[in-house]
């Protein structure tokens, strides 16, 4: 587990590379955390803080969606029902037993047993659609409510769990990726300036922040 | 949280158990979760008060995993998913 709090969370690493591929250097503008107030939790956002965050979720509800394709908002009727993938869709199944093969998505998706793979198999066959459907619509949230541009938002509590839960499925998905440990903020101290995964290790960083910050104001 | 299971009929449910064998669910270490994040799910889901949870939490972070909760089979399974919906790492076990 990461002990990050919003004080260590803060001290950002410099960044100034031109090269920047997500965008992580402009964003090392003024960054702020979540806010409780009377009416919801509050966050202010540099529009290209918000580019990450939207490229970021997108992502992430694209790679879980693409299970899910065929769970389309139209007239199930409509659908075709020779397919046994849509057929089983439609009732929330999976057809799908076996763990994810990217390891982002078996992250996302985990197994529900350790040691009995025909009980993991059922598990997966009976939860799996629902868990991602959640993780795409909690992502949605997310894209629908903030705005490409940035500026200070405002959630409702509904709208503030679908964030904490979309951010964090973000983090895990870098975690796999960036291999994660919990001394990650040490192995980025160690990075070299030009090191073209600086700027991801900082997305991160600024990521555990912004989390950290919302489950104390919902707190 | 929409991530209840769907209600469907499920076969072959092992009964090589003795029916008052409760069943646990586990959650299990992992370096991205926030302590304060587990926590704040841990009392979110379960209802646990934040001493509770936060203990909870603290034997997950260093022993490695802990049992959060017990009961049916099938209800640790909604937990597991419920879990899983946060991106927390869980599991179902009847051996703890």
């Amino acid at each position: 587990m990461s002990g990050t709090g919003p004080d260590d969370g803060a001290n950002f690493p410099h960044l100034g590379e031109p090269d920047d591929p997500v965008g992580a250097a402009e964003a090392a503008g003024p960054v702020t955390g979540f806010r409780a107030t009377r009416r919801g939790v509050t966050c202010w956002f540099a529009p290209p803080q918000a580019g990450i965050i939207r490229t970021l979720v997108g992502q992430v509800a694209e790679l879980l969606g693409r299970g899910e394709e065929a769970t389309a908002e139209e007239d199930p009727l409509e659908g075709s029902w020779d397919s046994p993938e849509e057929f089983a869709a439609m009732l929330g199944l999976s057809t799908s037993t076996d763990a994810p093969e990217d390891p982002v998505l078996a992250r996302l998706l985990p197994d529900g047993y350790r040691d009995d793979a025909e009980a993991a198999g059922d598990f997966r066959r009976y939860t799996e659609q629902d868990l991602r459907s959640g993780k795409v619509a909690a992502a949605r949230t997310v894209l629908a409510t903030l705005p490409e541009g940035g500026g200070h938002i405002q959630l409702s509590a509904d709208d503030a769990q679908a964030w904490l839960r979309a951010i964090n499925d973000v983090r895990l998905a870098l975690g796999v990726r960036l291999s994660i440990t919990e001394d990650f903020q040490e192995r980025m101290g160690q990075l070299e300036p030009d090191d073209p995964r600086s700027a991801y290790f900082w997305v991160y960083d600024w990521l555990t922040y912004l989390q950290e910050t919302l489950v104390r104001a919902l707190w | 949280m929409s991530v209840a299971p769907a209600e469907v009929e499920r076969p072959e449910i092992k009964q090589d158990v003795a029916p008052d064998t409760p069943w646990v669910t586990i959650v299990w270490n992992d370096p991205v979760n926030l302590m304060s994040y587990v926590t704040y799910v841990f009392q979110t889901v379960f209802g646990y008060p934040k001493r509770k949870a936060n203990k909870l939490m603290l034997d997950v972070h260093h022993k490695g995993r802990a049992v959060v909760s017990s009961g049916t089979r099938e209800s640790m399974e909604r937990d597991a998913q419920v879990l899983h919906g946060y991106g927390l790492w869980a599991t179902v076990s009847h051996d703890s």
